[in-house]
């Protein structure tokens, strides 16, 4: 069944208009920075609401560098990459070396992405409040040194990506870390009791999920070619990363994918229907958005994915 | 930068730090108890600053004499909330309480983006424009009375849970659910209770506010994130703790604003909330639980 759903998304150009080719990067995006941010959460049990900053973290990091230097994003990759590994392990040094957790870790993490969203509004050398804007050289021609291209080449692109996350996901979760983070998630203390160095694997958890995210926020840069701080490190970001596994089913491989289709597919199509409708009242979408989180929420308390799989006897 | 400057802003940041204290302290008094964390509670906040606009528009209500019945409805609105929402969620994950709070206030902001639109709405009282003369201080009348009102409520509030049975009840809820249920407390609907009250809290809070600042829809979300910063300086746990935190950061934001650009200020909070966090995560007057 993988390999249908896998010919299906390579075979997927082939068939979409543009329009669609871009929704379903959209889902790939959200997929993708859901499943790194799962790596934290579902597999270790960390709450970070705060993700929006590696996202921010990585894409001003390449970005800049391409402004100012025009150095690619494969070399600044790198640098995203590590920026955040950096900002992510000095976060959980922080907080796993001064006992926070649950709640209390989940507001730290909201408030060094608000302070750094603020910090970056007030930075000229990223282009402060204003944005930095990136220069797209042409997009005909696949130039994958600069990351330049037509919208076919970001679809695949992210595609790759997601599939290469399920990829290490999967293997994660196989791996001598994947049950330390498992035991750590279900309950720390007993993991402790068993002689797991906690603070080193939840330390590694949160390495691999901001540098994954990392790598979504250079896609970010090179897709979209504006930053702006109020947008990127903004909390509806974070809450927007989160919102694909959460309904998706938190821990489990696939449900960020799911959440994420499921989410942007329901995004879209409130909008048609409203659109059809006539109701074109600002704010309208998003009260029916929050109704619909407020159902999944309340009645799959695990997400979509175990209860489809529960059907699928998977 | 002369005295008389950094002394008004330092008062105006106490009295605005008042009402920031009282919101915050129906987030403590509901976190406190309940142990919820409230992501909707700065769209509450704005819900009540809307409620008030509307009543003046309406019937020229002083906001403060509205306070009376918006606090009223709001205390049934919260109850309802937590009886009829979240109370099956108390023993959920915590990213699961997160969600469905969070999705409350996507409805609310948004709900109220749909009927009042985004333009700023405000009240216009006489007593806006006054403000009295203590030396070469100037104090702002209308930030006196909001501050005032604030003290009162936070008062009634420790009052009611020092002295009243109910309110021994709840914190006995707060402090060991199991404790209170082997007692024979219905521990659910002291929970509704609680959040009745914060919400009552939130009520006064946000009718004090609309006299001092107009609102939009998209100070829900701000004023939720100042509320838990608040609380988690102030201490969780501790009624003083939310109205000195309040006064804190209310200082702290005045200052913030007077010395460095307006728009850094809330760096300032967030700064605050990560020392807090990290040396003293108890807040400044709270228990260590």
């Amino acid at each position: 069944m993988l390999a249908v759903l896998a010919a299906l998304l390579v075979a997927l150009p082939a068939f979409a208009g543009n329009y669609a080719l871009s929704v379903a990067t959209l889902i790939l995006y959200f997929a993708y920075t859901g499943q790194a941010w799962n790596v934290m959460m579902g597999f270790a049990g960390q709450l970070s609401l705060g993700h929006a900053l590696y996202v921010g973290v990585g894409a001003y990091a390449a970005g800049a560098l391409f402004f100012h230097w025009g150095i690619g994003p494969w070399a600044g990759l790198w640098v995203a990459m590590a920026l955040c590994v950096a900002l992510g392990l000095a976060i959980g040094f922080l907080a796993f070396r001064f006992g926070i957790s649950g709640v209390y870790f989940a507001l730290l993490t909201i408030a060094f992405a608000e302070f750094t969203r603020i910090g970056f509004d007030h930075l000229d050398w990223t282009g402060g409040p204003g944005g930095m804007f990136l220069r797209v050289a042409q997009r005909d021609a696949w130039d994958l040194a600069n990351f330049r291209g037509p919208p076919l080449m970001y679809y695949y692109a992210i595609l790759f990506l997601t599939a290469a996350a399920l990829a290490v996901c999967a293997l994660l979760l196989k791996s001598k870390a994947g049950y330390y983070w498992q035991a750590i998630r279900e309950n720390e203390e007993a993991a402790q009791a068993l002689g797991i160095n906690t603070f080193r694997w939840k330390m590694l958890a949160v390495a691999i999920s901001a540098a994954m995210t990392s790598i979504s926020g250079v896609f970010f840069a090179f897709y979209y070619n504006n930053l702006f701080p109020e947008q990127i490190f903004h909390i509806s970001r974070s809450i927007e990363i989160i919102l694909g596994p959460v309904i998706g089913g938190v821990g489990t491989l696939f449900g960020p994918v799911l959440g994420a289709v499921v989410l942007t597919l329901l995004s879209d199509g409130i909008t048609e229907a409203l659109g059809l409708l006539g109701w074109e009242i600002p704010g309208i979408k998003q009260v029916f958005y929050g109704v619909v989180l407020l159902i999944v929420v309340m009645f799959l308390p695990n997400g979509i994915w175990p209860a489809i799989a529960r059907r699928l006897k998977l | 930068m002369g005295f008389d400057l950094v002394a008004n802003v330092i008062i105006a940041g106490v009295l605005t730090g008042l009402v920031y204290g009282l919101m915050a302290l129906g987030l403590s008094v509901i976190f406190g108890v309940v142990r919820v964390v409230n992501f909707a509670h700065g769209e509450m906040m704005t819900l009540a600053m809307y409620a008030a606009t509307v009543l003046f528009a309406a019937f020229n209500l002083d906001p403060f004499l509205a306070m009376i019945p918006v606090a009223a409805a709001f205390f049934v609105l919260g109850y309802a909330l937590q009886a009829g929402l979240i109370n099956p969620f108390v023993t959920r994950p915590e990213h699961s309480q997160f969600m469905l709070l969070v999705a409350v206030a996507i409805i609310l902001v948004n709900a109220m983006l749909m009927i009042f639109g985004p333009d700023a709405r405000n009240v216009q009282v006489d007593y806006q424009l006054e403000s009295f003369e203590i030396g070469r201080i100037l104090v702002d009348k209308a930030r006196l009375y909001s501050a005032l009102a604030a003290i009162i409520a936070s008062f009634a509030l420790f009052v009611f849970f020092r002295f009243t049975l109910t309110g021994k009840a709840i914190r006995a809820c707060a402090d060991n659910y199991l404790g209170a249920k082997v007692v024979g407390l219905n521990v659910k609907r002291y929970y509704a209770l609680t959040f009745g009250i914060g919400a009552a809290c939130v009520a006064v809070a946000g009718c004090a506010m609309v006299l001092l600042v107009d609102v939009t829809p998209p100070l829900g979300p701000a004023y939720t994130l100042l509320a838990f910063v608040i609380v988690i300086v102030g201490g969780l746990g501790s009624m003083g703790g939310a109205l000195l935190g309040g006064v804190l950061i209310g200082v702290s934001e005045a200052l913030a604003g007077l010395f460095i650009t307006p728009s850094a200020k809330g760096m300032f909070s967030f700064g605050l909330l990560i020392l807090v966090l990290l040396f003293r995560p108890q807040g400044l007057l709270g228990r260590r639980s």
